[in-house]
């Protein structure tokens, strides 16, 4: 495809999710409480949208990861949230994905 | 338009699925074992499980003239129970010589635990044993990266394991290369939320070939799209893929790949 067809065909599309990701934003500033590690797991990730290099998705799925290489002592829960937390200080938990992840 | 279902639990479906997929073109399902959206609380458990998928849902695919294949294993969400998981195991082999039976799967990683990781071992030492393909699956979201990279290490530290006999699949941009440059398979996962879109898996074909690479919907009991290969074929022919790009990864990758099944066979015209 050229140029101009990838954004005939994906700019509408591209640009509903971008203000989805600026309402989200907002509708969390709004929101009592304070910001949790997804928030700026989430703000570090969206960095990686200013850069030119060819592999956006590539990095920004990477900066969500967990980057450490050792199993886990045990699973917890099952599921995941999205983002990864470097390490979980005394007294605080890890907030539970809100969804039950499958397949 | 013609294809096959690589990865879809179709034991949580209902027969409309069935209609649907078998309108669309869809000329067999395989269905890997699946965690049940609870823990099975004993081998007994499983082993029903077991016929379930060998037996019953066989012939309700029958019914709408699908061939049904299924993949078998614990999966490794239930895999921190190490005794009920070694007990599992054990009841396996039993099944392996049933007619739709395709191998081991989905097997693979979860949370990253240790004990997930002993799980994945003793799998795929069966499998070795027995001669079985492998199907993965790769943890969610955050943990996917890592569990990829843990995976692929047991993997290759087996050396009974030829990698063109095992497809790592839910893969994603920041781990497809991982799988491919290894020798392995790689499925993309067609989700509405999570795991990959249509426009990304054909970013992904685009960037990496098809050679050893399918797409499956992972329909399940979650939110999912029964249809979701098909429709990713529409994204791809919009892009302007050929009929023939199209009916080779939609049904000549998945058909190459599980053809090293004795047991996998499509009706004939």
């Amino acid at each position: 495809m050229t140029r101009q067809q990838v954004l005939d065909f994906y700019f509408v599309e591209a640009r509903s999710k971008l203000i989805d990701i600026a309402a989200f934003l907002d509708r969390a500033q709004r929101a009592e409480g304070a910001d949790d590690f997804r928030l700026k797991a989430f703000q570090t990730a969206f960095r990686e949208l200013g850069s030119r290099r060819p592999d956006r998705a590539r990095r920004v799925l990477t900066s969500l990861s967990d980057r450490t290489s050792a199993p886990i002592l045990a699973a917890g829960e099952k599921g995941a949230c999205g983002a990864w937390q470097r390490a979980t200080k005394p007294g605080t938990r890890r907030p539970k994905s809100t969804k039950k992840e499958k397949a | 338009m013609r294809f096959i279902e690589p990865h879809a639990h179709m034991v949580s479906r209902t027969t409309d699925d069935y209609v649907a997929l078998a309108s669309a073109g869809c000329e067999a399902v395989c269905e890997p074992a699946f965690w049940a959206g609870f823990d099975r609380g004993s081998v007994e458990g499983f082993h029903d499980y077991f016929c379930q998928l060998t037996e019953h849902e066989r012939k309700r695919a029958a019914k709408f003239g699908l061939p049904h294949f299924t993949w078998l294993c614990l999966n490794p969400k239930e895999a921190e129970d190490l005794r009920l998981a070694a007990e599992v195991l054990e009841i396996i082999p039993q099944f392996l010589d049933r007619p739709n039976v395709l191998g081991i799967g989905e097997i693979g990683l979860n949370k990253n635990s240790r004990n997930e990781l002993k799980v994945l071992e003793m799998h795929v030492d069966l499998a070795a044993r027995h001669e079985q393909l492998i199907l993965v699956h790769t943890p969610h979201l955050e943990d996917k990266l890592k569990g990829t990279k843990l995976i692929i290490d047991a993997l290759k530290s087996d050396r009974r394991i030829r990698p063109e006999r095992v497809i790592i699949d839910h893969v994603e941009e920041h781990t497809i290369e991982l799988a491919l440059d290894a020798g392995f398979w790689a499925g993309m996962t067609l989700y509405p939320e999570s795991k990959c879109t249509a426009a990304r898996a054909v970013d992904m074909i685009e960037c990496y070939g098809a050679e050893r690479l399918w797409m499956n919907s992972a329909c399940d009991w979650g939110v999912s799209v029964p249809l979701a290969v098909p429709r990713a074929a529409l994204e791809m022919r919009r892009r302007g893929h050929g009929k023939a790009a199209v009916d080779q990864l939609l049904h000549g990758n998945p058909v190459k790949f599980l053809s090293q099944s004795p047991h996998f066979k499509l009706a004939a015209d």
